[in-house]
């Protein structure tokens, strides 16, 4: 059996680190000692099989038993890719978020501000063929959290995606164009690259805009691609 | 370049499915075993909201074959993490290599930037003497990777997330 390709590191600046002392959390968090290198093996060039009979896909947050959700209803599709522009299809991907209003549908969110009986806000997705996604939900809301004086976090949705490796695995979260939050927000300003921070920054895309119905947003996301060859690697 | 990753949050639960730490649940045969530990922070308090997923072999040691092998919990209150599975086989590793039987644990929660990757290896396994991810980690540090049988099939490996007997983290 040949070994599996490894992945590419990723590129400097691409990724927060996780000592982000803007962010109070990452505090007591972050672990001190350097990270053991270690080879990819079967175990993080493959993933699980997460298939839609397994998983069932929910694809709609905008309404619960048929009663619309309150807000501003939009369309966020795009595609996910790997570094080398290869889709990854049949992806799982997880996107949870607040209400119209910024509150979660969770116990643990205390913000004042109301819930909707007809949001929920999670949705399950699996990417085509061609790696293409696509959910209709409600446009969430900004809400406060006590990181710091008068802290808001700047409007998103969370996204959890599967490729085909575990060394794939990422979390992340998509923001939304024009948002005065973004320059105040620790989490979202951890990414060192401004170009890396923009790419979290989805865009209007009136070909996603259904007519009559609902806004679109483009977002696409890249999942880490594979290394170079040795050859590349000893010229580069 | 691939996208920035940014931290699940302390909302993460809204994809908790409980079901999902048991990852015999879609009718695997075999004796089940308990992974379960406790999370603990720089400070030594328990990180209670946590979630955590594990990726294994089957008992044969393959990843293509019908088990599941991926599972989802949360921590609790106390900071602990449980999840059902079968007992993992050894797995190829690179070149001719054998490795331990092992799981491989991702950890997400609000304060991680991005997740942390670690492995959970068993007590008593002869492979664990040459298995090349181990050969990597300092001696002193390898206990914080190797779970023990706390009581018949339930094996327990605490993670510390930083400071005293932090838990080894692997990039790959």
């Amino acid at each position: 059996m040949s070994d599996p390709t490894p992945y590419a590191p990723h590129a400097p600046g691409s990724q927060p680190p996780l000592d982000a002392p803007a962010y109070g959390s990452t505090h007591k968090r972050h672990p001190k000692l350097a990270p053991i290198r270690a080879p990819l093996t079967l175990t993080e060039a493959t993933s699980p099989r997460l298939t839609p009979e397994r998983f069932p896909p929910e694809a709609d947050m905008s309404r619960v038993n048929g009663k619309d959700a309150l807000g501003q209803r939009i369309i966020v599709g795009g595609r996910v890719l790997d570094e080398a522009g290869r889709p990854v299809p049949h992806a799982m991907v997880e996107v949870w978020q607040a209400n119209a209003a910024g509150r979660y549908h969770h116990p643990g969110d205390t913000h004042d501000a109301p819930l909707d009986p007809n949001f929920l806000g999670r949705a399950r997705l699996f990417t085509d063929a061609e790696g293409w996604y696509r959910y209709t939900t409600i446009q969430p809301g900004a809400y406060p959290w006590r990181n710091h004086h008068n802290a808001w976090r700047p409007v998103h949705i969370h996204y959890s995606l599967f490729g085909a490796g575990f060394a794939q695995r990422m979390v992340t979260q998509m923001y939304f164009p024009g948002d005065p939050l973004l320059p105040l927000d620790p989490i979202f300003n951890a990414v060192p690259d401004e170009a890396a921070r923009d790419r979290l920054i989805a865009r209007f895309d009136l070909e996603l805009t259904v007519p009559e119905w609902a806004l679109g947003y483009r977002f696409d996301i890249v999942l880490r691609g594979p290394a170079a060859t040795p050859f590349e690697e000893d010229h580069a | 370049m691939a996208t920035a990753q940014q931290t699940a949050g302390p909302y993460w639960h809204m994809i908790d499915f409980p079901e999902w730490a048991d990852t015999t649940r879609f009718g695997d045969e075999g004796p089940r075993i308990t992974l379960t530990g406790v999370i603990r922070d720089g400070a030594g308090a328990p990180v209670t909201d946590a979630m955590v997923e594990i990726w294994h072999a089957d008992p044969a040691g393959r990843y293509d074959a019908a088990f599941q092998g991926f599972g989802r919990c949360r921590t609790d209150a106390e900071g602990r993490f449980r999840f059902t599975t079968l007992k993992p086989g050894p797995v190829p590793g690179r070149g001719n290599a054998m490795q331990a039987p092992h799981v491989l644990v991702a950890i997400f929660a609000r304060g991680l930037m991005r997740h942390l990757l670690t492995r959970l290896y068993f007590a008593g396994e002869p492979l664990n003497e040459t298995d090349p991810l181990l050969a990597l980690v300092p001696e002193a540090r390898r206990p914080s990777l190797i779970a023990r049988e706390s009581a018949p099939g339930v094996w327990t490996l605490d993670i510390r997330l930083q400071g005293e007997g932090e838990t080894v983290f692997l990039e790959v």
